[in-house]
């Protein structure tokens, strides 16, 4: 089976690493589905493929691996993202990058273990650009990627003010927490594929 | 007019990583019980999850809710080969410790304690942090999962030498990878969708 995984960590169809990931078929064959399920779902609900490709092409860019980046980078531009949104997109993630996680714990013994680090809010000209309901979902985003542990109620209320359904902050969540995963499976086994036993 | 987020019931936060039950309380509207339709009900797959509002809420959008689900289910109960399911459940507190997630830490520490009958190891996982020295396989799987977690990520050939000198082979080696990777998506949806609290 292809699936998006193994061709972005770029394991050979019938090799040793492709015959091991399928000692995990269901997680194999359910990891493509979540794929499909989130770019080419039956129903996009408020959540349009433009608006989804627009956020994975932020959340992989923050993530700086270059396969994975790449792909959402094209996906953005065939789901027919303008080019000033993907330039905007690509300059956010340049303005957002940092090191993660960080974030802050309630107070108590763990404060010891707080660690502050960027709030990111997108300027006003890629805002304008966007508009506001793609710039709050990136600024949800970066929340979501970095300093997941500092997320609280109003972190979701800026998205339902901007327009946001309850649904579609579900599947915004899912798309953003998905992608943590694929780009990190696809760089693990990349780097398991490149030194054989 | 527009929606507003849930203000959650008094409740005791919890302040320290505990392998204690907890209970969830969620930010956003769950769907209600008696509006599951069969297709959400097949998306909660286990019949028991249409009591819990972490699942009613992502059933919302039930197609990745279900996929994630299959996901999960593979990466950590199939018992065919890989990694034994206590260097799974590691592998998930390890991640969950270090991104922040209580609830998520909670639940796998348990599960890690309850499979590899070492509770004194997993605790010390708990209080001291993903910096904790349990013993050279266990510090390999968590170095590994801290290695993922990271970003950027910081995931190298050295962690592949060191999983295999501690005695993994790769179908154990791709468990620990899915695993670590796994609770980056799950610890994100946990932690940004509602709040742990101490049962009472």
């Amino acid at each position: 089976m292809t699936d998006v995984i193994g061709k972005l960590a770029g394991i050979a169809p019938g090799s040793p690493l492709d015959r091991a990931r399928d000692n995990r078929p269901e997680a194999r064959k359910h990891a493509q589905a979540s794929y499909d399920a989130l770019f080419s779902p039956k129903d996009f609900g408020g959540f349009p493929l433009v608006e989804r490709c627009a956020v994975a092409s932020f959340v992989a860019a923050l993530h700086g691996q270059p396969e994975t980046a790449d792909h959402y980078k094209q996906k953005l531009v065939a789901a027919g993202a303008s080019p000033d949104l993907a330039v905007a997109v690509a300059g956010e993630a340049m303005e957002a990058h940092t090191h993660g996680p960080y974030g802050h714990y309630p107070a108590g013994p763990l404060t010891l273990e707080d660690h502050a680090g960027l709030s990111y809010a997108v300027a006003p000209t890629p805002r304008r650009m966007m508009g506001n309901r793609l710039a709050a979902a990136l600024e949800h985003t970066h929340m979501l990627v970095f300093h997941p542990r500092d997320a609280a109620p109003p972190s979701l209320q800026a998205l339902l003010d901007a327009g946001w359904s309850t649904t579609d902050i579900v599947t915004l969540s899912q798309l953003v927490s998905f992608l943590a995963f694929q780009i990190r499976v696809v760089a693990g086994l990349k780097v398991l594929n490149a030194r054989p036993a | 007019m527009t929606a507003k987020t849930l203000t959650p019931p008094p409740h005791t936060e919890p302040k320290v990583f505990t392998r204690d039950q907890l209970d969830w309380l969620p930010w956003i509207e769950p769907l209600a019980e008696s509006d599951l339709t069969p297709r959400h009900k097949e998306a909660l797959i286990d019949a028991a999850r249409a009591k819990s509002d972490y699942f009613r809420l992502l059933a919302r959008d039930p197609d990745i809710l279900e996929s994630r689900t299959r996901t999960d289910k593979d990466i950590f109960y199939n018992p065919q080969a890989g990694a034994p399911r206590a260097d799974r459940e590691l592998a998930a507190a390890a991640t969950s410790r270090l991104n922040g997630c209580i609830y998520c830490a909670s639940v796998h520490a348990r599960h890690a304690a309850v499979y590899s009958k070492r509770e004194a190891d997993v605790q010390k996982l708990l209080d001291e942090g993903v910096s904790a020295d349990l013993d050279p396989r266990w510090n390999a799987i968590v170095a590994a999962s801290v290695a993922l977690t990271s970003i950027p990520l910081d995931f190298g050939p050295e962690h592949i030498d060191r999983l295999r000198s501690a005695g993994l082979d790769d179908l154990a080696i791709v468990d620990v990878i899915n695993a670590a990777s796994f609770f980056n998506w799950a610890n994100r949806l946990m932690l940004s969708l509602g709040e742990p609290a101490v049962q009472k």
